[in-house]
């Protein structure tokens, strides 16, 4: 089973590599990468990639695939086919299901739909406490000998810094990071949207940025302490950057990640929509001020992962008033387009940070196959068009969650195809599994 | 010329041109509350009703008076007797009115934006009669014609808002409605209930009660929600009374005609004292009053009418 995909702008940043090749897959792995003759391509399935960029699998480490327990707006098989629709090849699940995710079997059973799925490979994430209360601990050993990649309560904060304390010591013992969804319940107080000018004018409750940021400052300094690797999930305030940025100097063992929606969209998002409660999602968009500072720290390597924080829900949980809606944005199958339309285009982001920061660096940070073209590197690929136009139709989304803010825009930019482990998964659009 | 839009969500998106229509319009139809037989025929056959998932005496009363005066067919909804209580959905709730051939549905809600996420569903018109701490655009549409028939004019004027500005929609509605037809605005309170970046809408911002009350022409005067004090956004009801209270002595700092508002209802005692509510600048009852004839004019121009020469 062979497959070249011939003439594309090849981008490895694991390797330095920016330049037209031709790319060899046999046998589920990276079997050349270079300018293959013509001898090369008997007997193997030819993808034409002339004009288009030719990257490592893209690695999206925070998603919500709501199984078990919320079928309704997701699964595990829909979430993976809505990432390989996307361009992702791997996808980490959160453990804030029902019940959470924070005991072996259920990290075993999440695995075991991710292969069952077999579209994006699916790699679980173990709750930090049990039940997702922030109290005690969960069995993370025994959930990292079952393949857990990380552990977080995402969706809640670790309120308790004792706990959270322990849980990096101990995570550090498994080799494991421990994502931190960074919000101080009290200073949260109900809210919907960013504590500001907008959320004044529209009368909504607020969430201060300086909710996330006591946080981050807590668990970086309990990062240090503890000799433990935090990784800060979702970062989306100027402040939260900087002592990040600050901490990483200090030599803190800290990395992060930035949603793609906080980096395209503002909170007058919430004012321009009327009350859309598709712009409603936690951490709250921020003003241009915090999207300004979170583009440079693209750049400057503060942060080191994109996300989507991919949140899918049923239009139950979104089509009522605007503080009753659900929090969350179904992203898989716009996260790239908007990024290649908003920052790559407009000279924000080279192609190869985009690949640095949704490819290399995910899978060097969390210990996943992939995230190089090597060879013998598994092949999981993404093939992408920086020119087809990409009209964004929650209808035809494979995700069963259409809550988007973006619906009705053409952006331009997208993934033409995904392969995974060698395996057509997606083409043109279409999902193949 | 009549009002170009389906709804009245809030004076935010209003421009000064659609306020004076209606504030015009409500003074001509005004005189109709003092006739003898108080009914004209201009919306027979419409039907309106009011929608409240907050407690309303005041508003609720008036929407449906000023519908009753106009020959409207007027229902009244309030939660406690609805579907919401079988845990029926907003949006449920209002598809199955419509249904039933409203044309226009008067809604107040706890939730900001509730009003517009069902404007954005419905086919009728929705009037917002308060949504959270958003809006609440015919009490300071009933407030801008009080200041009006006592000034003549607006523009020019010092306006002071005093109290919890931010839990407020008549805040905000009045400083939306104050500004845009050119009054200087002022709004007052402890710095806890203050909202964010509340400069940028154009007002002057004080915690000092005695500075904010110098010289203004009118003086608006907020209710004390007084659970606010148990969420520890103030220390006591005393030290708010003692720091924001509006006493006969402390509003000896504004001009001397200044007018005295509330949009009720009042806490004697704690934002306002009685010697001032009752006292002759007061004109709280002729608020209440305009407040029936400004939403006689939001009905009447949202069904159709055009300008009252």
């Amino acid at each position: 089973m062979k497959m070249i995909i011939k003439g594309g702008r090849v981008i490895d940043p694991a390797r330095d590599i920016d330049e037209t090749m031709d790319l060899l897959i046999e046998d589920g792995a990276i079997a050349a990468c270079g300018r293959l003759g013509e001898g090369a391509v008997d007997g193997a399935e030819v993808i034409e990639a002339t004009g288009k960029w030719v990257v490592p699998g893209l690695i999206d480490v925070h998603t919500h695939l709501r199984e078990p327990g919320q079928e309704e707006k997701e699964d595990i098989g829909s979430g993976a086919r809505a990432a390989v629709a996307g361009g992702f090849t791997a996808i980490a699940a959160m453990a804030n299901t029902v019940p959470p995710v924070d005991n072996r079997p259920l990290v075993e059973y999440v695995l075991n739909r991710g292969r069952v799925a077999n579209a994006a490979r699916v790699y679980p994430i173990g709750a930090v406490s049990k039940g997702l209360k922030g109290e005690e601990l969960a069995e993370l050993a025994d959930m990292a000998e079952g393949g857990a990649i990380a552990f977080s309560d995402d969706g809640k904060p670790v309120m308790n810094a004792e706990l959270m304390r322990l849980a990096l010591q101990y995570a550090q013992m498994l080799n494991r990071p421990v994502i931190a969804h960074e919000e101080d319940r009290n200073l949260f107080s109900d809210g919907a949207m960013h504590f500001g000018y907008w959320s004044s004018m529209l009368g909504l409750r607020g969430i201060p940025a300086v909710a996330e940021e006591t946080m981050v400052a807590r668990d970086l300094m309990l990062a240090e302490v503890t000799g433990g690797h935090v990784h800060i999930a979702h970062v989306s305030t100027a402040r939260s950057a900087a002592l990040i940025r600050e901490a990483k100097g200090r030599g803190v063992k800290v990395t992060a990640e930035a949603a793609v929606h906080h980096l395209i969209l503002t909170d007058e998002a919430v004012a321009t929509s009327g009350y859309d409660s598709n712009t409603k999602v936690n951490p709250p968009l921020r003003p241009q001020s915090d999207v300004n500072a979170l583009r440079e720290a693209l750049n400057d390597g503060t942060i080191d992962c994109l996300v989507t924080d991919h949140a899918p829900h049923h239009e139950d949980d979104k089509n009522v008033e605007y503080p009753l809606a659900a929090f969350g944005i179904s992203g898989l199958e716009t996260a790239l387009p908007l990024l290649l339309s908003e920052l790559v285009a407009k000279g924000q982001l080279t192609p190869a940070r985009l690949v640095t920061l949704y490819s290399t660096n995910p899978a060097r940070i969390f210990g996943l196959p992939g995230g190089t073209l090597a060879e013998g590197a598994p092949a999981d690929v993404t093939v992408i068009d920086p020119a087809a136009l990409y009209a964004v139709d929650p209808r035809k989304f494979y995700s069963k969650g259409k809550n988007t803010p973006f619906a009705g825009q053409v952006l331009r930019g997208r993934a033409v195809a995904t392969i995974v482990g060698g395996q057509l998964k997606m083409r043109d659009g279409q999902v193949l599994v | 010329m009549g009002l170009k839009r389906k709804d009245i969500l809030g004076l935010a998106e209003m421009g000064a041109d659609e306020i004076n229509l209606i504030l015009n319009t409500g003074e001509a139809l005004k005189e109709i509350i003092y006739r003898p037989i108080k009914k004209v025929p201009t919306l027979r056959g419409k039907s309106i009703v009011t929608l409240f998932y907050e407690s309303s005496t005041r508003t609720r009363t008036s929407f449906e008076l000023a519908g009753k005066y106009l020959s409207a067919d007027t229902t009244s909804i309030a939660t406690a007797t609805s579907a919401v209580q079988k845990g029926e959905t907003l949006l449920d709730t209002a598809k199955n009115l419509e249904a039933m051939g409203f044309d226009i549905f008067i809604v107040r809600h706890q939730s900001a934006g509730a009003p517009h996420f069902l404007a954005r569903n419905l086919r009728a018109s929705v009037i917002n009669a308060g949504d959270g701490m958003h809006e609440h655009p015919t009490q300071a549409l009933l407030d801008l014609l009080t200041v009006r028939q006592r000034f003549g004019h607006i523009e020019g004027l010092t306006v002071t808002i005093i109290g919890d500005i931010f839990h407020s929609r008549v805040a905000r509605s009045n400083i939306w409605g104050l500004t845009k037809l050119g009054a200087r605005v002022r709004v007052c309170g402890p710095a806890t209930l203050l909202p964010p970046d509340i400069e940028r809408m154009g007002v002057e911002v004080y915690t000092d009660l005695d500075a904010a009350l110098r010289g203004a022409d009118v003086v608006n005067v907020l209710r004390l929600q007084l659970e606010r004090q148990q969420k520890g956004l103030f220390p006591t009801i005393r030290e708010y009374h003692e720091r924001w209270g509006v006493t006969k002595a402390r509003l000896a700092a504004a001009k001397e005609n200044v007018l005295v508002m509330h949009p009720g209802p009042m806490n004697r005692g704690v934002e306002i004292d009685s010697e001032v509510a009752d006292g002759d600048q007061s004109t709280i009852l002729a608020q209440v009053t305009n407040g029936v004839a400004i939403r006689m004019a939001c009905l009447y121009l949202l069904l159709g009418g055009g300008e009252i020469a």
